[in-house]
C-alpha cells in the first residue's frame, strides 16, 4: 500500500495497480476505447491518457503502473483537449452512416464523441477503405467501420488462442483482419463471435437473419417454429433495459407469441434429451473400457458448443473419437420438429420453418453445416441471436417490460432445472452427473441442492470427482470407480486443458468445454456489453430458474419419457443415430506434401 | 539473396532447417522470415502457412508481421533486385527519370519483375550515399551518379553475369 494524488486528493493504492485501476477505485470515470478488462494493455487508442506531473508526454491511463506519490489529473483541460483530438481523429478516418448503423443505440466511439464535447468536424482527410466481408455463415466484418482498437485481436487470440484476426500491414493502410485482408473463411474462425461482443462500433456483427424470419412469418402457408436457448431468459432484458440478471423466461415467450411463432418451443427440451443420450454414451464408453477391455475414447468431451466443434476439427483432430457423437440441443431440436412434432401436429415439414434464437453467432453457422439435415430439410433454417431477438420484439412494436408471464407450448416446451443450466459453464456436466448418478447407483446425486460447486463458477478449469458405491444393476462395473471431470470454458483454456490431456498430465472420464467465457450466458451474440459482473448475474439468474423448477433432473422430464415411448424408442436407438447424433470432420491443413 | 529455382522438394528441406536452426530462439518469427526470404527469393503463401504451423503462430499474425514491414516480399523477386533512390538528393539529381527510363527498358512497374525473372524494380527513400545522387542499387551493387542514357549498359552488364553463371553451372553438372 501506498499513497498518490488523484485529482489533488491523497488516495492510497496497492502495488502493480494501474493509474486507470486506481480511478475506477476512487469513482472517477477515465473512458476507454482498446481496453478490455481481464487483459493486458494495449495503450493503442490514446483515448485514456492523463497528465502525470513530471512526465512530458500524456500517460495512457490504461497501461501506466502507479508509483508512490504520483500526482495524476484525469480530466485537466490539456487531458480533455487531447481525449477529444483523439477522438476526432477516430471520427475522421471512420467511414460509416450512424443513421444506418446496428450499432445507432449502443455505439461506443459515438458516445464517447458525445461524451467530450464533439459537436462539429474539425478534421476532414481521408476516409478507411471500406469493404464488407460477409464470407462466413455467421458473421459481417465492415473494415470501414474498423477504428483499429483492437479488442477483436485480444479477443481471438488471447481468449481464444483462435488467432484469425490480426493487424495487417501498417500506418493509414492497416487493417484488422484475416490474413493480407483476405475474407473470414480464408482462415480458421470459429465463429464464436466474441469479436463482435468486444467490437465497440458497428465494425463486426452477426449476419442477420431478421429478415428471413419475417418473411416466414408473413407466409401464410408456413408454420414458424421457435426455440429459445437457455441462455436467452437470463439475458434479454438487457436489451430493453433491464438490469443484467433480470429472468425474463414468461415475458420472452409472451413475446414471441405476440411475434407470430406457430409453436413457441424451448431448446431446454432438447437440452434434456441431450443428457439422456450422452449419459447413456458416456456409460457405453465406461462399459467398453472396463467391462470388455475394448478401447474407446476416453474422456469423452460434450458437443453442444459449435466453436469448439470447429476449434477440435481443425487445430486437435485427434481428439475428434473423444467428442460425443451427440448432436446440440439447437440441432436434436430442428430434427425433431420437422420429424416428431411435424407427424404429431400432422404438419408438412416442407412447411415448416424452425428458428432458434441463440446466445450465439457459430449457431448460424452450425445450423447451415451439411450434416444437419437429418429431417430430409435443413434441420434448423434460421438463426436469431439475442440481440436480434431483442431488435425484433422492437420492430414488432412489442412492450416487452411490461408483457405479462406466459407458458411455453407442449410437448417440446417443457424442461427440467438441468436443461436450464446448460447456459453457464459447469452446467452441462452438473445436468449429467444428476443423471448418471442416479441411473447408475438409484440414489439423488449427494450434494446440496444438486449442484457440483467445485466445477461452478469463472474459473477457467474446473475439476471434480466422484466415487460410485452401491450400484445397481447392471452398472455394478463401476462399483468404487472414481469418477473424474473437468469443465473448462473459452477455448484458449481448452487448448490448455487438451494439451494437458495430451501429455497425461490430467486424466478425466466426461470433460465439458463450452467456447465462449462463461459458458452460453457469455457467448457472442449476447447483449453488450459482457462484463464478468453481468456474467456472474447471469448465472445466479440461470440456478435461480433451476432450484425454481419442480423437476430438476434431465430424465425426470414426463415430455422426455413421452418421446421416447411415443417416437425414439431408446437412447442411443436407431432413431436416436439417425436423427440426434453426427459425425465430424479433420479440418485441419495437412502439412505441405512433398 | 539467390534467385535459384529450387524443386518443391529442396524448397521445402531448406525451409524445414531454417527453421529448426532458428525456432528455439526467443522472437523467433522474423529471423526466420528473414532468412527464408533470403534463401528462398520471396515468401510464398506455402513458406508462410509452413512457418506459422511450425511455430504455433496463427497465420494472420504472420502476415500480419510480414505486411508490416516493407523488406519482406510475398512475390517472387528476380535474380537482381534494382533499387532506384527516390530520396530527396536523388530525386533532385535526375532519380525520377532514371526510374522512367528503367520502367521503359524493363518493361515493368515499380514493385514487379520481369518475365524471365532477372529483374525486379523497387525504389528505396535514401540510401545513405547523397554525395553519389542518383543511387541505382542492384542487389549489393552501388552504381552512382547514374545518367538515364547509361542504363542499357548497366542492365546488360547483368545479363551477361547470369549467361557466365548459367554457363559455368552447366559445365559443372
Amino acid at each position: 500500500m501506498f499513497t498518490i494524488q488523484l485529482n489533488n486528493r491523497t488516495v492510497s493504492v496497492r502495488e502493480g495497480m494501474t493509474i486507470l485501476d486506481a480511478a475506477k477505485q476512487e469513482g472517477i470515470k477515465i473512458p476507454t476505447l482498446c481496453f478490455l478488462e481481464g487483459y493486458s494493455p494495449l495503450g493503442a487508442c490514446r483515448v485514456c491518457v492523463t497528465e502525470v506531473e513530471g512526465m512530458r508526454a500524456l500517460a495512457a491511463a490504461c497501461s501506466t503502473p502507479l508509483v508512490p506519490d504520483m500526482k495524476i489529473q484525469t480530466n485537466s483541460p490539456r487531458v480533455r483537449r487531447a481525449r477529444k483530438s483523439v477522438v476526432e481523429l477516430l471520427l475522421s478516418e471512420h467511414e460509416g452512416d450512424c443513421k444506418y448503423c446496428t450499432r445507432a443505440d449502443d455505439c461506443e466511439l459515438k458516445s464517447l464523441a458525445n461524451e467530450l464535447g464533439i459537436e462539429v468536424q474539425r478534421y476532414e482527410g481521408e476516409r478507411t477503405l471500406a469493404s464488407t466481408d460477409v464470407s462466413t455463415a455467421a458473421l459481417v466484418r465492415d473494415s470501414g467501420k474498423c477504428i483499429k482498437c483492437r479488442r477483436c485481436v485480444t479477443a481471438c487470440n488471447q481468449l481464444q488462442g483462435v488467432g484469425a484476426l490480426f493487424p495487417q500491414y501498417r500506418g493509414f493502410a492497416t487493417s484488422v483482419g484475416p490474413a493480407f485482408r483476405s475474407d473470414l473463411d480464408s482462415v480458421v474462425c470459429v465463429q464464436c463471435g466474441q469479436c463482435s461482443a468486444v467490437c465497440p462500433v458497428g465494425a463486426i456483427t452477426e449476419k442477420s437473419h431478421i429478415k428471413e424470419v419475417l418473411a416466414a412469418l408473413e407466409d401464410p402457408e408456413s408454420h414458424v417454429v421457435v426455440q429459445t436457448a437457455p441462455a436467452i431468459r437470463a439475458a434479454l432484458g438487457e436489451c430493453f433495459g433491464l438490469p443484467a440478471g433480470t429472468l425474463v423466461t414468461g415475458r420472452m415467450t409472451a413475446a414471441l407469441r405476440r411475434i407470430g411463432f406457430d409453436s413457441v418451443f424451448d431448446t431446454n427440451f432438447t437440452a434434456d434429451l441431450t443428457i439422456m443420450e450422452e449419459g447413456s454414451e458416456l456409460l457405453t464408453r465406461l462399459k467398453a473400457a472396463l467391462v470388455e477391455g475394448k478401447p474407446a475414447a476416453l474422456p469423452q468431451f460434450s458437443s453442444c458448443s459449435p466453436g469448439w466443434i470447429s476449434f477440435t476439427e481443425n487445430y486437435f483432430p485427434q481428439f475428434i473419437p473423444n467428442l460425443s457423437s451427440c448432436k446440440s440441443p439447437q440441432q436434436m431440436f430442428g430434427a425433431l420438429a420437422k420429424t416428431y412434432y411435424a407427424a404429431k401436429k400432422n404438419i408438412d415439414p416442407e412447411k415448416m420453418v424452425v428458428v432458434s434464437v441463440m446466445p450465439c453467432t457459430a449457431k448460424k453457422f452450425e445450423a447451415a453445416r451439411p450434416e444437419m439435415r437429418s429431417s430430409g430439410y435443413q434441420d434448423v433454417d434460421y438463426v436469431l441471436t439475442t440481440r436480434e431477438l431483442g431488435k425484433l420484439i422492437q420492430l414488432q412494436g412489442i412492450d416487452f417490460v411490461n408483457l405479462p408471464d406466459e407458458e411455453m407450448d407442449v410437448p417440446m416446451g417443457l424442461s427440467s432445472g438441468a436443461a436450464d443450466i446448460f447456459a453457464n459453464t459447469g452446467g452441462v456436466m452438473e445436468a449429467a452427473l444428476r443423471t448418471v448418478y442416479e441411473v447408475t447407483t438409484g440414489r439423488d446425486l449427494p450434494m446440496e441442492g444438486l449442484h457440483v460447486t467445485p466445477i461452478a463458477g469463472l474459473e477457467g478449469i474446473k475439476e471434480a470427482s466422484l466415487v460410485l458405491t452401491d450400484t445397481a444393476d447392471p452398472w455394478k462395473f463401476l462399483e468404487g470407480v472414481e469418477v473424474k471431470v473437468a469443465v473448462a470454458h473459452g477455448l484458449g483454456n481448452a487448448a490448455k486443458l487438451l494439451r494437458d490431456i495430451q501429455e497425461g498430465k490430467r486424466s478425466y472420464h466426461f470433460v465439458e468445454i463450452m467456447t465462449c467465457p462463461g459458458g452460453c450466458i457469455g457467448g457472442g451474440g449476447q447483449p453488450r456489453f459482457t462484463t464478468n459482473e453481468v456474467r456472474e448475474k447471469r448465472i445466479a439468474a440461470i440456478y435461480a430458474e433451476d432450484d425454481g423448477k419442480p423437476i430438476r433432473k434431465s430424465h425426470d422430464n414426463p415430455a422426455i419419457k413421452e418421446i421416447y415411448a411415443e417416437f425414439l424408442g431408446e437412447p442411443l436407438g436407431q432413431k436416436s443415430h439417425h436423427l440426434l447424433h453426427t459425425h465430424y470432420v479433420n479440418k485441419k491443413e495437412p502439412a505441405e506434401a512433398v | 539473396m539467390s534467385s535459384t529455382l529450387y524443386t518443391p522438394t529442396e524448397h521445402q528441406d531448406l525451409l524445414m532447417n531454417i527453421i529448426e536452426s532458428l525456432k528455439e530462439q526467443k522472437g523467433a518469427l522474423i529471423p526466420i522470415l528473414q532468412s527464408a526470404q533470403d534463401s528462398l527469393g520471396y515468401l510464398s503463401e506455402e513458406t508462410l502457412k509452413t512457418i506459422s504451423r511450425e511455430l504455433s503462430i496463427p497465420y494472420s499474425e504472420v502476415t500480419g508481421v510480414v505486411s508490416f514491414y516493407s523488406y519482406f516480399t510475398t512475390v517472387p523477386r528476380g535474380e537482381f533486385v534494382v533499387r532506384v533512390c527516390l530520396g530527396t538528393a536523388c530525386y533532385v539529381r535526375g532519380g525520377k527519370e532514371v526510374l522512367e527510363e528503367l520502367k521503359k527498358l524493363l518493361d515493368i512497374q515499380v514493385g514487379d519483375t520481369t518475365p524471365d525473372r532477372l529483374f525486379s524494380l523497387e525504389v528505396g527513400r535514401c540510401f545513405g550515399a547523397c554525395g553519389l545522387a542518383p543511387v541505382v542499387l542492384v542487389n549489393d551493387d552501388i552504381h552512382q551518379r547514374v545518367k538515364p542514357t547509361e542504363l542499357a549498359a548497366i542492365l546488360a552488364q547483368y545479363r551477361v553475369q547470369h549467361s557466365e553463371k548459367e554457363a559455368a553451372e552447366g559445365a559443372s553438372a
